[in-house]
């Protein structure tokens, strides 16, 4: 392969070689290059094949508009499909895989879809793959997506790491070309808080590409001493590889900058992108200028490239775009190049330019063709040669490089990403940023001005009047005198298209839409900007169309007989260029994204062989097994029996445990609970009710009065946080003349359930204070002394199983030790650890209710607790709602029991309830099953069910339909209280 | 949304740590009407422009803010603690 190195000039470093692989084929690079200089360097023009016609395509650009060279980087864990070539930069053992060919690049089948092209016009999609319905899935789906041609992503965890961080200045300047350094050098010698974003990693944008002197000093140079003059400023932070990508409110600014996408070997320590949040008072616009292609037959051959992007290859990476060259340029920007490539010893053949009278200060070699045009390209995999057209005759000139500018459209994207309108401008042919739309101030070529002492001169001014309305004194930098500096001078009528070319002229080459699926788009009534985007797919996928939106606009614009003006952009939103999902999740992934919480009877539970299931963020133990249990079904009716036999130990510390202290703390409670709580005695627990305003109910729990003024709230452990909120919302914002305050304190206390006949037992031997029935009654609840005093806890004497039962809380870190200990001193007496899921079948045995019934659908009645609401309270959240006439309908669904007629059948939870022998419909559905388990204790299995008048339909034969499973279940309702309806074992 | 919230407590905070209710309405009184009960607990205004809600600094100092932002602009007016608005020391 050939070299188009040149053999001196350019910002690299020749004796620093680096080695990479292209399509698996070794390569070599040298420091300092992209990895599209690289492969330029080294001959290769052929970079990609096309979307959807899978055409030979080149290097276009030299930037972030790069709509060809995509390419996937890297592999397994690290593959980035879609990196633009043009801002990959090169370092050593770099893998790039070309996209979008099969099976070689070179050799591609998909182009045969060049010769199908007919058929893939504007509206392709929609015209052609409408009927059958069934086709979609089926035919349509896969072979557009097996066609859509960019890179696939790797399904493969992504080992590095990623960062996110916020930042606050008085001035952020984006982009640090011209403009962008002389506003930062302005704003930081007068001492104001600036931070500098930079997409390509060196700064100095348009500066390095360029051959002009600044004050003396060539501009490459003159950028690198305002970068230095920047690091050293200790107000000023420069941030290089970093693309400030969108513009949110509250000047806040979205920015990613790469720390590691150009490194061979990873630092661990270091992630290999930061996200940054920028909080501005100010924010200088300085994104410059893109240049627009024109649209000529075969403008997509490989060789033909932007007449700034050749510019920047020749200058700054020192590389040779071909052999012999052509130039067609519709302004001035054209004769600087073929000066630079003159002075490189690059042939120049001919500088095609359409203007009667441009270029008049060019005194080369080239012959210049004015009021000429290229109307076709010529060549397969590289271009060959071109046809100029001049007056009515056409030659053809052999060339194997065509470098193209049809203008400059300045970079507003960030400057319309809260919901500003760009302007369009005949003068600059271009549109423009919005005015005065939230102090966003664009400067130099990113607002149309026009020559490099002129951005300067205007970033300096720019950047002095925005400091000075944060109170900072600043003159704007003189940086002397600019030798070279060509201004572009707009051309006097923008030529959107060239008429006359044969070959295919590409307006979006991303998405290869040329100018005939335009004019289709105008012609079948698709001619509104935001139509013909979504009829031709042009300005979509990873370019947004940065590069074609403007000649688009412009084509539609002549369709249509209007202005640019008129015809108007798309909305620009953010992202500015494509953000990994890495960088915007950030260090919130795994156990930082979900966090594990473990009770701090987690330990005690693993060491007892516990099976644990995820709860939200808790892992809880869901039932114990033991040597010979064949299945969990058998350790859970296990638990169960000795619960009801012996005793057993669950651990309930997750339940959310609120204390409520203050003055007004009973009144408090008086008011969020539907039942009473003014009159609770001291030493006393009591099971309330939670409702929403509109009278369902939100949570349940018991509180014990601690002492006096203060009380302890327990609620489930799925609503802990929002009835944290819920009753800090009722203390602040309702009720903020009570004097009542709150605090979690659910992680404090590890709380276990010691249920069974022989708890008592067990408990009294390691508590210090009698807990006989006559000392401490149902519901007492106190502080004990535990082991002689060495320890104090609280006890509560509450039940959800139905049997004796107490829970026990214990300081945090005390918890283990005393659940091992209440297991040593009960193993006598059959204690056992038990599980959620035992903890299940005793309570649905007992008709407690759990989220499964208060499913935000049901007052109190529907539960049975009608009678617990306190209507004679002045206030309560829900009062005034509940007594709506609907929810005290007589055929609410209300609480039942439901048993298999035969206790060999079985039901699950959610199945529905139809009275006997009625079809199985939805005008017959009674209501459903809310819990179900199998009980050991009835022998079969038990449901929990909301069925219309359930409460008055006990004894009643009904069928329990699984609709999904299409099964029927004879079974009959009865009273939802399964084990010791009156209560014996609970008081005993 | 803004993407910054000021907090009377804790100044200017990223929107993440805030969780957000609505509209801020003033309770009825217990014996209000069934009309003013069903107003306050269903019937929301969709105003084009300035608009009040509740905002809880969940993941700061867990006070319930009066937020007055402007759907148009994004733009935060004002806050101020919901027991503050009231006549109450936060």
């Amino acid at each position: 392969m050939t070299s188009y190195r040149l053999p001196q000039g350019g910002l690299i470093d020749r004796g620093h070689p680096l080695s990479f692989t292209f399509d698996g084929k070794a390569l070599q690079g040298v420091q300092g290059d992209s990895l599209a200089s690289a492969l330029l360097a080294n001959g290769r023009r052929l970079v990609g094949r096309s979307f959807k016609y899978h055409r030979p395509r080149g290097i276009l650009t030299s930037g972030a508009a790069e709509p060809n060279a995509l390419m996937t980087i890297g592999s397994s864990g690290r593959t980035e499909p879609n990196t633009r070539a043009t801002m990959q930069e090169l370092y050593a053992g770099l893998e790039a895989r070309s996209q979008n060919r099969w099976p070689s690049l070179a050799f591609d089948i998909g182009a045969l879809n060049s010769l199908a092209s007919p058929f893939l016009g504007a509206g392709f999609y929609y015209k052609t793959f409408m009927w059958p319905a069934p086709f979609w899935e089926k035919v349509y789906e896969p072979f557009i997506r097996k066609a859509a041609g960019l890179g696939r992503a790797t399904h493969e965890a992504d080992p590095d790491s990623y960062d996110k961080c916020w930042a606050h200045c008085d001035l952020l300047v984006v982009g640090s070309g011209p403009a962008g350094l002389a506003a930062a050098l302005t704003a930081g010698r007068a001492g104001a808080r600036v931070i500098v974003a930079d997409e390509h990693a060196m700064a100095g944008g348009s500066l390095l590409s360029e051959t002009a002197i600044i004050g003396g000093t060539p501009a490459s140079a003159f950028a690198e001493a305002c970068a230095t003059e920047l690091r050293s400023l200790p107000n000023v932070t420069l941030l290089t590889r970093t693309t400030v990508f969108g513009w949110y409110d509250g000047n806040v600014f979205g920015a990613v900058e790469r720390v590691q996408r150009h490194i061979a070997t990873l630092s661990p320590s270091r992630p290999v992108e930061r996200l940054w949040r920028i909080v501005a008072k100010g924010t200088i616009l300085a994104t410059g200028a893109e240049e627009r292609p024109l649209v000529f037959g075969g403008n997509d051959i490989p060789g033909v490239m932007m007449a700034g992007a050749m510019r920047t290859y020749l200058n700054r990476y020192a590389v040779a775009p071909g052999r012999t060259t052509a130039i067609f340029t519709a302004n001035d920007s054209g004769y600087q190049l073929a000066a630079d490539l003159e002075a490189r010893g690059v042939r120049v053949s001919a500088i095609v330019d359409p203007r009667a009278a441009g270029g008049a200060t060019y005194a080369g070699k080239a012959r210049v063709l004015r009021d000429a045009v290229v109307t076709d390209a010529h060549g397969g995999r590289s271009l060959a040669a071109i046809d100029i057209r001049s007056g009515s005759r056409t030659d053809r000139l052999k060339v194997d490089a065509l470098a193209m500018s049809g203008g400059f459209s300045p970079v507003v994207h960030l400057a319309c990403h809260r919901g500003g309108r760009p302007v369009w401008s005949d003068e600059k042919a271009g549109f423009l940023p919005p005015a005065n739309f939230g102090g966003l101030t664009p400067a130099g070529a990113a607002r149309g001005i026009d020559g490099l002492a002129a951005c300067l001169d205007d970033g300096a001014r720019r950047g002095a009047n925005l400091v000075a309305t944060f109170g900072f004194t600043a003159t704007p930098v003189a940086f002397g005198t600019v030798e070279g500096d060509v201004p572009v001078s707009a051309p006097a009528k923008t030529l959107w298209s060239i008429p006359g070319g044969k070959g295919k002229a590409f307006v979006d080459y991303q998405n290869d839409v040329h100018r005939k699926d335009l004019d289709l788009a105008v012609k079948e009534g698709y001619g509104h900007v935001e139509l013909a985007k979504r009829y031709t797919t042009g300005g979509m996928a990873t370019d947004q169309g940065k590069l074609s939106n403007v000649n688009a606009i412009g084509l539609l614009a002549e369709a249509r007989g209007l202005s640019p003006g008129a015809v108007g952009t798309t909305t620009f939103r953010p992202f500015y260029t494509p953000v990994s999902f890495g960088a915007l999740a950030g260090a919130h992934h795994g156990e930082h994204f979900q966090p594990v919480r473990r009770s701090p009877l987690h330990g005690w539970a693993a060491r007892h062989g516990a099976v644990f299931v995820e709860t939200g963020l808790w892992y809880r133990s869901a039932w114990f097994p033991r040597t010979g249990e064949k299945d969990w079904r058998e350790s859970v009716a296990r638990e169960v029996v000795n619960v009801r036999r012996n005793a057993g130990l669950c651990d309930v510390s997750m339940l959310g445990k609120i204390e409520i202290c203050g003055p007004d703390a009973a009144e408090f409670l008086n008011r969020v609970y539907c039942n009473a709580f003014l009159k609770l005695p001291i030493g006393k627990a009591r099971y309330g009710l939670m409702l929403r305003e509109d009278g369902m109910i939100y949570d349940d729990g018991t509180t014990s009065r601690l002492e006096e003024n203060r009380f302890l709230m327990t609620t489930t452990t799925a609503y802990a946080a929002g009835a944290m909120n819920h009753l800090e919302f009722c203390a602040q914002a309702l009720w903020p003349d009570l004097d009542v305050r709150l605090a979690s304190v659910t992680d404090q206390w590890a709380q276990m359930a010691i249920a069974g006949p022989k708890s008592r037992k067990i408990l009294q031997a390691i508590i210090d204070e009698d807990i006989g029935d006559a000392a401490f009654p149902y519901l007492a609840a106190h502080e004990v002394s535990l082991f002689g005093g060495a320890l104090h806890g609280r006890l509560f004497r509450i039940s959800f199983s139905g049997e004796l039962a107490y829970e026990l809380a214990i300081p945090a870190a005390y918890g283990d030790s005393v659940a091992e200990a209440l297991m040593a001193t009960g193993r006598t007496e059959g204690l056992m650890p038990y599980g959620v899921e035992a903890l299940s079948v005793l309570r649905i045995e007992k008709g407690h209710v759990t989220h499964n019934e208060i499913n935000g659908t049901v007052v109190p009645a529907d539960l049975g607790f009608g009678k617990m609401v306190s209507l004679a309270k002045p206030d309560f959240i829900g009062k005034a709602m509940l007594q709506r006439e609907g929810l005290a309908a007589p055929d609410r669904p209300r609480l039942v029991g439901v048993v298999p007629l035969d206790p060999a059948d079985t039901f699950r939870t959610g199945a529905h309830i139809l009275a006997k022998n009625a079809a199985a419909t939805l005008e017959n559905d009674q209501g459903y099953v809310t819990s179900s388990a199998h009980s050991p204790h009835v022998g079969s299995t038990i449901g929990l069910a909301l069925v219309k008048r359930g409460d008055e339909r006990h004894g009643e034969e009904v069928v329990v339909w699984n609709g999904l499973n299409g099964e029927f279940t004879s079974a009959r309702l009865c009273p939802p209280v399964f084990f010791d309806p009156s209560n014996e074992k609970l008081h005993a | 949304m803004a993407s910054l919230v000021p907090c009377p407590h804790c100044g200017s905070r990223p929107k993440e740590e805030f969780t957000i209710k609505g509209a801020a309405l003033a309770r009825p009184a217990p014996d209000a009407d069934p009309d003013s009960w069903f107003h306050y607990v269903y019937l929301r205004e969709n105003p084009r422009g300035a608009y009040e809600e509740y905002w809880h600094h969940t993941a700061g100092c867990r006070r319930w803010l009066i937020v007055c932002r402007d759907t148009v602009t994004h733009q935060v007016n004002t806050s101020q603690d919901a027991a503050a608005a009231k006549g109450q020391a936060a």
